[in-house]
């Protein structure tokens, strides 16, 4: 025996929505640092352009991988990339569970609540989960969307794990 | 955050007793509000020791009047008061 044998999952091609489409609106409640409420993207898109991250749940390890990457590269923040941008979060974990995350990330980043997965469906990112019998969550997918709130850059995971290209997502934020 | 914000802001903890006799003040009235969840630990609850001065909830913010208020039973007669039947017209009138 020689190296290690491990599998990476295909997850296919996801029917998801495409660059130059309208982005589904939805509200669901919006967990900060300190409190959390009902928001709607379309609220978050009056303001700015949008980053929204799909993740899997709170404590899965390419969520904490994302939310590192994202935070040390400072992304919507000042000075950073996209500086003028709001980069959410959304993953099917309770907003306890958010704010724990974002205690524990030390995270600048709001994260939308969703337990139902709905928000995924309609983006067309969900992904039942093998062994775990009734629970679906995202795919890992980010969305740049425009005050218009048309897609503008789109990239969903087709592999399990599989991570964004952030480089490629600057890029993107950089042409807005 | 959107063009429509209600005026009302209530700080709330989910399932506290007190809190939801607020809430039922407020149904009561028709008033539209927006509610703020906090977590259970007093420590958590910075955000509304800034607006309040107090760690506690239930609390209100009323931007129809100005007034930022804790303890339910306060709140309720603050309620009763500026949005009940006999409150001021004034008061009345703004809230529209």
């Amino acid at each position: 025996m020689s190296g290690i044998d491990f599998e990476v999952v295909d997850l296919g091609e996801a029917d998801s929505v495409a660059v130059g489409e309208q982005a589904p609106d939805f509200t669901r409640p919006l967990v900060g640092r300190e409190y959390w409420e009902d928001v709607s993207l379309s609220d978050l898109t009056a303001e700015g352009p949008v980053v929204l991250v799909f993740t899997t749940m709170d404590g899965a390890f390419p969520s904490t991988y994302m939310w590192n990457a994202i935070r040390d590269r400072g992304w919507g923040t000042e000075g950073g990339p996209a500086a003028e941008a709001t980069v959410v979060g959304l993953s099917i974990s309770t907003p306890y569970e958010h704010e724990t995350l974002i205690d524990e990330r030390n995270m600048e980043y709001d994260l939308f609540s969703d337990p139902s997965n709905a928000v995924a469906e309609s983006y067309g990112v969900p992904n039942d989960l093998d062994g775990m019998e009734g629970v679906a969550e995202p795919r890992p997918a980010v969305f740049v969307i425009d005050t218009d709130r048309r897609v503008q850059y789109a990239w969903v995971a087709s592999e399990w794990p599989d991570f964004p290209d952030y480089d490629e997502v600057e890029a993107a934020l950089a042409d807005l | 955050m959107a063009a429509t914000d209600p005026q009302v802001t209530l700080y709330r903890l989910q399932a506290c007793p007190f809190c939801e006799r607020v809430v039922r003040k407020l149904d009561e009235y028709d008033i539209e509000y927006r509610s703020r969840f906090v977590e259970p630990m007093h420590s958590k609850r910075n955000a509304v020791k800034r607006v309040s001065g107090k760690r506690t909830v239930p609390a209100i913010v009323d931007e129809n009047t100005g007034v930022t208020m804790s303890e339910s039973a306060n709140i309720v007669s603050y309620l009763e008061g500026t949005y009940g039947e006999g409150a001021e017209p004034e008061a009345q009138a703004e809230a529209q």
